[in-house]
């Protein structure tokens, strides 16, 4: 149904709009098409699918609602989802430095080669004229056959020429010491014969014919121009293998089905190191969750209690670890832990005559991050202790009071029993928050102290985040294996999400 | 108050005082020794809190001056520390304004439109906002490292693909937003779209100059992430002049060129007016998260 206000619409206003739509869906199908020519299938696709839902969304007026809600549902998508679904995809690749590329690049990285034809050579002299230079070239298996190539001016960049038969060369003819000056522009000409070859110089004397070393074949598979020797793309360790059964390197990335997780349990040396962080995340983030809601509770009940008058000033500064970076104070805190320098180590020195080795010794290291993180994470467990504990009733401790009871029994009989169910959500939360902690143990130990022994670098205080982003950025960027514990991670924290999810509903039912 | 008061309360109140004050003494450690560190000279100075005798060396670096010593040397900074800091306003404001714009949008259509699959995207939002970017590191950098091959400016390295790569983290604030719409009666509304107005009237006309109070809170909540955001970036960007400060800060402390003290006044730089901004907003930001809350 076209109203009149439509027609109009069309003309002005939407005019515009349709014009805005096709500009930028040109723009991105030239992406996808590009995507789609380097072989990223994967890629191209889902930007097809994105941009399809997008015109469609923006042009039809059933969509309408969907305007308002799409722009935020493509950051989801293309920032949450994307990722989580690319790092299921590369835990069952063999991607990593070795094997970056995608099939095609590595293809054409292959036919790109050039080997020199040595039957075809001609000798060289180089003409001069003002600034224009031009080149005689002479078949050396036929002295009779001359070139001149059209003038060029020498630069530092690919230079292209044609040459004609005979020669026609104007200006004076260089001596060699002035063409050995001009040897490096020399080696950026191209020449282009009239029967269509290229030349490029081959030695200080002479152009020679390169030749691409392979061609392509059926099926993926190129041959070797000189030998007519086959090699193929082996799809499963993702190299192209000569007859001789010899891997050519660059590899692309292949799929290798569950490799990745094999190795993690078969492979002792990164199943141990593996356990190991295994545990230690738990405990890091159990006891973590266990010492900041202790203290948490115990400051925000004095910070509450009436008869402490200053408690205002007191809650203020308390609340002073959360408010700063988390980045700038764990720095600091390295800063004052540092061994030789640090000031902690400088007072205990002095009080006590010790200087524990808080980045070399496994046990202090793991003492200094629960201290540290303690230090980060009771602002957050006081805050919300001081909002749960407002909910009981004052008169629960008044009744208790009368009754003489010590405040160990307050605790025990009357807080604990009431802040365990609306607390539970949030100390599952703080649990799965701790469990990928990777900006303190990154910025803080990075890891260290490293672990002996293992096929792939682990420290003892790694967590399987960091240890993650150790197998991927700096250990040999393994990401075939990151992925392959990153997705093991996903499916842990999905079950706290889970279990969490349940706790919330529990409360919310009671 | 009416409660009933043991004998010894005077005794406990010190009690608590004292341990306190002990603590407090913990908490604030670290602080006054950073900014004491600052003013020492040289990287490996001891000294008590109050340092004998204070020098301006570090703060001069890390503004970019370069310093004169003593003995006549002139030192010169190592670290661009305020292009990080301009990196980090830069990066962060953009995120911010993005986000902000796009959930906004997006709380919009949850809280007033109807279409299909609403409340299923509702809470495919809340579940997905429990897995954090950094199980997705390698994703990022492959994304953004294919990214470049087609778009130069979104590849690795560049804040483009920094600011964009944040824009995932919309799902809380959407949340916010929809709640603080939801608590506004929308007889205005109503009475606008009967007059005539568009539904995209109602919203930029009626609706929003009303939720000023939340969209501030939001902006504010994305610029302190966004600024103290690490992993992402340490991932995506590798130029020295490139960095954003929670990246650069800690190249400070590397063993082999160990510089405490440059730190420390970089630290106390950038750290006081973030901890300000958050001490600051952190009131409006409760009021703002509860009015959003109650109604969700």
């Amino acid at each position: 149904m076209t109203t009149p206000a439509d027609a109009k619409g069309l003309l002005s206003g939407n005019g515009l709009k349709w014009a805005l739509v096709a500009l930028i869906d040109t723009a991105l199908l030239y992406i996808i098409a590009g995507m789609y020519a380097q072989g990223e299938i994967l890629f191209a696709l889902t930007l097809l699918v994105l941009t399809g839902l997008g015109t469609w969304i923006f042009t039809s007026q059933k969509a309408y609602s969907y305007r308002y809600v799409y722009p935020c549902l493509l950051g989801i998508i293309l920032f949450i989802i994307f990722p989580l679904l690319y790092t299921f995809n590369i835990a069952f690749t063999n991607y990593g430095s070795a094997n970056i590329l995608t099939l095609e690049r590595v293809k054409e990285i292959h036919l790109e080669q050039q080997v020199r034809d040595s039957e075809v050579a001609f000798g060289l002299a180089l003409y001069q004229n003002d600034d224009n230079y031009q080149l005689v070239l002479t078949d050396k298996s036929n002295k009779q056959a001359i070139y001149t190539t059209s003038s060029f001016v020498p630069a530092e960049q690919a230079t292209e020429v044609s040459a004609t038969a005979g020669n026609a060369a104007a200006g004076k003819k260089l001596s060699m010491r002035d063409v050995i000056k001009q040897r490096s522009a020399l080696g950026m000409v191209t020449v282009t014969m009239d029967d269509g070859s290229r030349l490029v110089m081959t030695s200080l004397r002479e152009f020679g014919v390169m030749t691409p070393l392979y061609r392509e074949g059926d099926d993926h598979t190129l041959i070797n121009n000189q030998t007519g020797e086959i090699i193929r793309p082996d799809m499963t360790t993702g190299f192209y293998v000569n007859e001789a059964g010899e891997q050519l390197p660059p590899g692309f990335s292949v799929y290798v089905g569950m490799e990745n997780f094999e190795r993690l349990i078969e492979d002792d040396g990164i199943r141990q190191p593996f356990i190991k962080i295994f545990i230690w995340t738990l405990v890091f983030a159990g006891l973590t969750v266990a010492f900041t809601a202790a203290i948490g509770l115990l400051l925000a009940t004095l910070v509450q209690w009436e008869p402490l008058r200053e408690r205002g000033v007191y809650r203020v500064l308390l609340i002073l670890p959360y408010a700063v970076p988390a980045f700038i104070s764990i720095l600091i805190f390295k800063g004052l832990f540092n061994q030789n320098f640090g000031e902690i180590n400088m007072i205990l020195e002095g009080l006590f005559g010790i200087r524990p080795e808080w980045f070399t010794d496994p046990f202090l290291a793991k003492a200094m991050i629960l201290i540290v993180n303690t230090w980060l994470g009771y602002p957050y467990m006081m805050i919300i202790c001081m909002g749960l504990l407002k909910a009981i009733p004052d008169d629960l401790y008044e009744a208790s009071a009368i009754d003489g009871a010590s405040p160990i029994h307050n605790l025990l009989y009357i807080t604990l029993p009431n802040l365990v169910k609306p607390l539970t959500p949030i100390l599952i939360a703080s649990f799965a928050f701790n469990f990928n902690n990777f900006v303190l143990i990154n910025l803080l130990t990075d890891g260290g102290p490293m672990m002996s022994g293992t096929s792939t670098l682990a420290g003892n205080t790694d967590i399987l985040v960091s240890f993650t982003f150790r197998t991927a950025f700096i250990a040999g960027q393994d990401f075939g294996l990151a992925s392959a514990i990153a997705t093991l991670i996903f499916l842990i924290v999905g079950f706290i999400s889970w279990v969490n999810l349940r706790a919330t509903r529990n409360l919310q039912e009671h | 108050m009416a409660m009933v008061q043991p004998r010894n309360l005077k005794y406990r109140v010190w009690a608590a005082r004292l341990c306190m004050i002990l603590l407090l003494c913990l908490v604030m450690f670290p602080f006054l020794m950073i900014v004491s560190v600052s003013f020492r000279s040289g990287n490996f100075a001891t000294g008590s809190l109050i340092p004998e005798n204070p020098s301006l060396e570090h703060w001069a670096l890390v503004l970019g001056i370069p310093w004169e010593a003593a003995d006549g040397t002139i030192m010169q900074p190592t670290f661009p520390v305020l292009t990080w800091l301009w990196n980090s306003i830069k990066v962060s404001l953009i995120t911010s304004a993005l986000i902000l714009a796009l959930s906004t949008t997006g709380a919009y259509a949850f809280a007033r439109l109807r279409f299909r699959f609403k409340d299923h995207l509702l809470t495919m939002m809340m579940i997905l906002q429990m897995f954090p970017a950094v199980l997705a590191l390698v994703a990022f950098h492959a994304f953004f490292n294919k990214l470049g091959n087609f778009i130069p400016w979104l590849g690795l390295n560049t804040h483009a693909a920094l600011i964009v790569s944040y824009l995932g983290g919309i799902t809380m604030n959407i949340w916010l937003i929809k709640g603080y719409f939801q608590s506004i009666d929308n007889a205005l509304e109503e009475s606008a779209a009967i007059d005539g107005a568009t539904p995209w009237q109602a919203f930029r006309y009626i609706l929003l100059p009303l939720s000023v109070p939340i969209l501030a809170v939001v902006f504010i909540l994305a610029f302190i992430t966004t600024i103290g955001e690490y992993p992402i970036a340490s991932v995506l960007l590798q130029g020295a002049d490139q960095l954003t400060l929670a990246v650069g800060a800690k190249q400070f402390l590397y063993a082999q060129n160990y510089l405490w003290g440059d730190f420390a006044a970089a630290a106390v730089l950038t750290g006081l007016p973030i901890t300000i901004i958050f001490l600051v907003a952190q009131r409006y930001l409760v009021s703002g998260l509860t009015a959003g809350g109650v109604k969700g």
